[in-house]
């Protein structure tokens, strides 16, 4: 794995800091390459605090890629090279004084697929804020488990149950196991690619409504092949195509007028 | 990049109701010029069909919105197709508005018809040729998606306002003049009125054509001269004076005479 940050002296520049208009996280002329693949081309984006922005695209068009960054999640993937600048309140996440494994406290995920450990539905959610040396009593820790649960809406069907093992829940109940498991942290940012596409329309409809009660304390990022549900739950949307940002705009626009004709060809379903 | 649907069956879905708006809106322009036909003819048969035939818009209205409803549930649509669906339903509502003055025009000259023919009457067909060009270039614009066409329609409403605002004028005299002119002098006014209504309704299409193609509602202020609000007659007064006076005054330029039931009264 390499990762390379050469930061143009522009970005450097036009960095915002912390907290004013309420910029969460800043991409910069972001590029990622596949070994001598290019996934990104160039992405400049900002993500508001305590709001949704939808990633929308076709598949490969680079927008996982891009949620990956955010958190570093690709420092994992061999060959794998990003550049340009990624700030997290005005700082560098790829910067020196970074480390990889407290930005991802700081920025959550949530997967495609529930993944719940193989573990009780109790350390399902101890597991992070244990490792992260978060909680230093039991009382602490039940206090963690019973409000990150409360907070992803599980917590009325687990509470008599949370010795249970996390696998055993349907798969719209360990998909929110999985979000109070991302909140057990603390996290300020969480990232969730393609959370309902393996879920019924209620499960869904509970993580949307979830997601826009979240949208309170966190800012959140989701990539979504679902435009109503992008619709729904977001505040803005950005459309990828071919590892460029296509348009960015309010959700609003962008679904009843968008201005890029390659937009307007993907969410209404016209070859493009 | 192609303009085609990959599910076909929704573009045919598309353009279907898009050829409802078009069939809907010639049935209305037919009505309209029959209604003003029948006026200039006192062709009572004539005004009777018009009557009959005001329940077909109707029923294209109804499916139009039962249409557009299906769309809105099972296809979900976004951008140019949510537009589409919901400038249809709009033109939709427009055109019937259309139909029923259409409809209370016709209504209004089977009482005309009974009484003797009143001169201001030649202001009607005058009014209905105007009124009806320019639904048909809004229908056209609508076919065409054009916009330009669309805007062009739209400013030609203020002809139409000057023209009603001069009848106007003119009807109140020859009430003044004699008392008789007074049954079929405000059946005429009332049938003016209709058509200014008409034309208002064209421009709402023309700014519901804008929206589809643009995305954008028309910005500018509709040109609107109906400066009847404000007309007043008396012996000696001069009424133009009344009006610009008025208009010079700022105060707001809308309203008038509402449509109603009296369509029989002779």
């Amino acid at each position: 794995m390499s990762v390379q940050t050469h930061i143009p002296a522009t970005a450097m520049a036009s960095r915002p800091a912390a907290g004013i208009h309420g910029t969460k996280m800043v991409a910069r002329d972001v590029k990622v390459f596949y070994g001598a693949k290019q996934a990104l081309k160039g992405i400049n984006l900002e993500i508001q605090e305590n709001r949704v922005m939808a990633l929308i695209g076709p598949s490969g068009c680079g927008k996982s890629t891009f949620l990956r960054c955010l958190n570093r999640m690709n420092d994992t993937i061999e060959n794998c090279r990003v550049e340009g600048l990624i700030a997290l309140d005005g700082e560098d996440v790829y910067g020196k004084n970074i480390d990889a494994v407290q930005l991802r406290a700081r920025v959550g995920m949530v997967f495609q697929k529930p993944n719940p450990f193989p573990k009780s539905i109790y350390d399902n959610i101890a597991y992070g804020p244990r490792i992260h040396g978060i909680a230093s009593h039991r009382d602490e820790m039940d206090e963690i488990v019973q409000t990150s649960l409360q907070r992803a809406g599980l917590w009325n069907e687990v509470k008599d149950r949370l010795r249970e093992p996390g696998t055993g829940l349907s798969g719209g109940q360990q998909q929110r196991l999985c979000i109070a498991r991302a909140i057990a942290v603390s996290p300020e940012v969480i990232l969730m690619d393609e959370p309902c596409s393996a879920l019924d329309p209620i499960a869904t409809a509970h993580i949307e409504e979830l997601i826009d009660e979240l949208r309170e304390n966190y800012t959140i990022v989701i990539v979504t092949h679902n435009m109503q549900q992008a619709a729904r739950v977001s505040q803005k949307t950005a459309f990828f195509h071919l590892g460029d940002m296509v348009e960015c705009d309010d959700t609003e626009e962008i679904f009843t007028n968008p201005r890029d004709e390659r937009t307007q060809g993907y969410i209404t379903g016209r070859y493009g | 990049m192609s303009n085609e649907h990959i599910v076909r069956s929704f573009a045919h879905e598309l353009e279907r109701l898009s050829n409802l708006i078009t069939q809907m809106g010639g049935v209305a322009e037919a009505q309209v010029d029959a209604a003003v036909k029948a006026v200039a003819r006192r062709d009572v048969a004539l005004a009777a069909q018009v009557m009959q035939a005001d329940l077909r818009i109707d029923a294209y209205e109804r499916d139009i919105d039962a249409e557009a409803v299906r769309l809105l549930a099972l296809r979900q649509p976004l951008a140019q197709d949510l537009r589409e669906i919901v400038s249809a339903l709009k033109i939709a509502s427009d055109l019937e508005r259309i139909g029923d003055y259409a409809s209370n025009i016709a209504k209004r000259s089977l009482a005309l018809a009974q009484v003797p023919v009143v001169r201001p009457a030649v202001a009607i067909p005058r009014m209905g040729r105007l009124v009806e060009s320019i639904m048909k270039d809004v229908l056209d614009a609508y076919i065409e998606r054009d916009v330009q066409r669309a805007i062009a329609a739209w400013e030609r409403d203020e002809e139409l306002d000057d023209l009603y605002t001069s009848l106007f004028r003119e009807v109140l005299t020859y009430m003044m003049e004699d008392p008789r002119n007074i049954t079929p002098c405000t059946h005429l006014l009332f049938m003016a009125k209709n058509l200014e209504r008409i034309g208002d309704h064209a421009t709402n299409i023309a700014e519901t054509i804008h929206y589809l193609v643009v995305g954008t509602t028309l910005r500018a202020a509709r040109p609107k001269n109906d400066g009847s609000s404000f007309a007043v007659v008396e012996p000696g007064g001069s009424v133009m004076d009344a009006v610009t006076e008025a208009v010079e005054r700022g105060l707001p330029r809308d309203g008038g005479p509402d449509n109603d039931g009296a369509g029989h009264a002779a």
